[in-house]
């Protein structure tokens, strides 16, 4: 609607890795264990001997569990800092390939704590948590045990009191020896979590030493995509530190529109969240399978619609392909162009496409639409019911191939 | 006859010198809105479309003895719009159609709204449209037709789907609200349900719910206690994975489950809202409730 800044860096929040959320809370004063990036199995060695053993080798991907998927291990010498590179730069980690290992002080730890700050969507307010139940994954102690996470609510007109992180801290039952150090933290977390609009920043463990030092051992910050204008810092952190994406993704980033893939056959193609999400919803309700979610945002020109078409049928698993464009902003006639404009390029259309126009300009677009090239439905109905006749078709086929 | 909006609601529109905000001026007058004054920093004394533009809202609104403010700022000023307007006593609604807001000047936004009696609609919304009467936002009028059934919904074009369903059989609406797909937004289902629920007009509302949040369980409650205006109802993202965020930022499953859709239909169903599979089955419904 509206004012959409051009391409936006992914559907999702923008995420930093670990090492760059470490500087970004390292630099407001929260200790961290010393570090250093590594892209080589050489470099890997050189920074575990100029840190000294034990160290940490931590793969940089934004994955969750890294641990459990084997995209970190501790080494205690030279010899295993080597193996330890050697299997995890390069590793495929849930489908992201590792480019880069944080070389890490492995801190000698009494205790594991967790300290968050994040948006409660319900509340529209930024809630604190603390928990003693750190270093495992705290969505599932939210689940078995939500007592075990203490929660405190900010007033975002006045930001956190002092008061309100030590109410936290006790409340979740932290050391009172400690007490007032992660306080400290979980201010100083909700600082930087104010100041560069952050979405989460989470430190999950943060260790206390015998010596009751606490230490960042883990660090996740993402911050909202929507805020980055105000923020070029970060958006530089952003750029720099991604490899990861698919190449749908990375093509649905180019061409600026929201999309996530999913697995069924039937390409789905439409303007506007809720109506897309209808439309992938009607293809299943009617026995099909959705392959993906494309929203071609509001008021998208013939170009935009032709870059839509290319993208869904550059995913090999689509069969058919279901445009359902209602239009306020978004005009029929300019739709349907794009369409031609698309399929027009083709000797033979490589899957078929169903259109269904409505609203703006609707009748024009119809007109325009060349029958020759698409199936054109009057309702939304018709319109998914025989994108999925279409598929099953082609299923059908290759089986009897 | 209606609810938030009618051909007395006299309108301000926030930055109407931009394109967006001059292209639907336009429309919004076409339609038949009383759009009386326009907002700018730094263009007082122009005109656009026949309106006259004031630096500040509280100046337009004297001038012009406004009562409703359409937001068309760019996302990076546009919370500050808001502020802006919810500054001024004599607005009683502000419909902030811009997409893409920072979530944390919503949530000082929405903080502000707390103290004031103004209702917000929106951000990322298409806007309310009361048929034949008046229309604050984008929404294409021509798809609406006068009548008793209100309907409430998440999503633009979604609401533009089942309107044209409900359009065809001949079932008119009082008064449509897009409240935006963002997960921090102004008016809620709740509130936009209680004003509908009010409204000697409606006769039954429709709620275009989606997934993520809870603010469909918590309409689904106010339907059980207070409501006895029928609602049908429709949900959608049922098919939408764990984790991903389908377009809207307030259109997520959160990896520990809440915010399905079915958990939403159950609620509603609970609270005996019939909930359609089907734009179509929804006017169905509706048909059925009246």
């Amino acid at each position: 609607m509206g004012f959409k800044r051009g391409p936006v860096p992914g559907t999702d929040d923008m995420k930093l890795h670990e090492y760059q959320a470490k500087e970004v809370f390292s630099e407001a004063g929260i200790t961290t264990p010393a570090s250093e990036l590594a892209e080589t199995v050489d470099e890997v060695v050189e920074a575990a001997e100029s840190i000294g053993y034990p160290v940490a080798v931590k793969a940089q991907v934004h994955v969750g569990g890294r641990g459990k998927a084997g995209g970190i291990e501790l080494v205690d010498d030279a010899e295993e800092a080597r193996g330890a590179a050697e299997s995890i730069l390069g590793m495929d980690l849930k489908g992201f390939t590792v480019e880069r290992v944080l070389v890490e002080d492995a801190v000698d730890f009494v205790n594991e704590l967790y300290v968050g700050v994040t948006m409660d969507r319900g509340e529209g307010e930024p809630v604190a948590m603390v928990s003693t139940r750190g270093g495992v994954n705290i969505e599932e102690v939210a689940e078995e045990d939500p007592d075990a996470i203490a929660r405190e609510h900010v007033d975002p007109a006045f930001g956190m009191h002092p008061y309100q992180a030590r109410k936290a801290v006790y409340d979740a039952g932290v050391d009172s020896d400690v007490a007032s150090d992660v306080a400290g933290v979980l201010r100083t977390l909700y600082g930087i979590w104010d100041d560069k609009d952050g979405e989460d920043a989470e430190i999950n463990p943060l260790m206390v030493t015998a010596d009751d030092e606490v230490v960042a051992a883990d660090a996740v910050f993402n911050v909202d995509d929507d805020a980055l204008f105000r923020h070029p810092d970060l958006e530089e952190m952003h750029e720099e530190g991604e490899f990861s994406e698919t190449e749908l993704e990375q093509k649905a980033d180019e061409y600026g529109f929201d999309y996530v893939r999913l697995s069924g056959n039937v390409g789905i193609i439409g303007n506007g969240a809720g109506l897309v999400m209808t439309t992938l919803d009607l293809v299943d309700y009617y026995g099909g399978e959705p392959a993906n979610f494309l929203d071609v945002g509001g008021g998208a020109k013939a170009d935009r619609i032709a870059n839509a078409l290319d993208m869904v049928f550059s995913d090999e698993n689509v069969d058919s392909v279901v445009f359902n464009i209602f239009g306020g902003i978004t005009r029929g006639d300019e739709v349907a162009r794009g369409i031609n404009q698309a399929l027009g390029q083709f000797d033979e259309i490589p899957k078929p496409v169903v259109v269904r126009l409505a609203g703006t300009n609707a009748a024009e677009g119809m007109e325009i639409l060349n029958e020759d090239l698409v199936t054109v439905e009057q309702t939304l109905e018709d319109a998914v019911q025989r994108a999925v006749q279409y598929a099953d078709d082609v299923d059908a086929e290759e089986v009897a191939e | 006859m209606s609810v938030l909006v009618d051909d007395d609601t006299r309108v301000v529109v926030q930055g109407i010198t931009g394109g967006e905000g001059r292209f639907h001026t336009e429309q919004m007058m076409e339609y038949g809105t009383n759009v009386v004054a326009g907002a700018v920093p730094g263009r007082g004394g122009e005109e656009v479309a026949g309106v006259p533009v004031y630096d500040t809202v509280e100046r337009a609104v004297e001038a012009e003895d406004a009562d409703a403010s359409v937001v068309f700022v760019p996302p990076a000023f546009a919370g500050d719009a808001c502020f802006e307007a919810l500054g001024v006593d004599d607005l009683d609604l502000v419909v902030t159609i811009t997409e893409g807001i920072p979530v944390q000047d919503m949530a000082r936004v929405n903080r502000r709204l707390q103290e004031t009696d103004t209702y917000l609609v929106g951000p990322n919304c298409p806007g309310l449209i009361t048929p034949g009467e008046a229309k604050l936002g984008i929404l294409p009028g021509n798809i609406f037709s006068s009548g008793n059934v209100g309907l409430v919904s998440r999503s633009g074009t979604l609401t533009y789907q089942v309107v044209d369903n409900l359009t065809q059989r001949g079932l008119g609406q009082s008064t449509a609200i897009g409240i935006g797909g963002d997960p921090i937004i102004g008016t809620s289902f709740v509130e936009a349900l209680a004003l509908f629920e009010q409204d000697d007009a409606t006769d039954a509302v429709v709620m275009c719910g989606e997934i993520g949040g809870e603010d469909e369980e918590e309409a689904a409650e106010y339907i059980d206690e207070y409501m006895t205006t029928p609602v049908a109802g429709f949900i959608a993202g049922r098919t939408a994975p764990p984790g991903k965020r389908m377009g809207h930022a307030g259109a997520i499953v959160s990896g520990s489950g809440t915010g399905t859709a079915q958990s939403k239909i159950d609620a509603l169903e609970a609270a005996g809202v019939p909930v359609g599979d089907t734009p179509e089955e929804v006017a169905t419904n509706v048909e059925d409730l009246l």
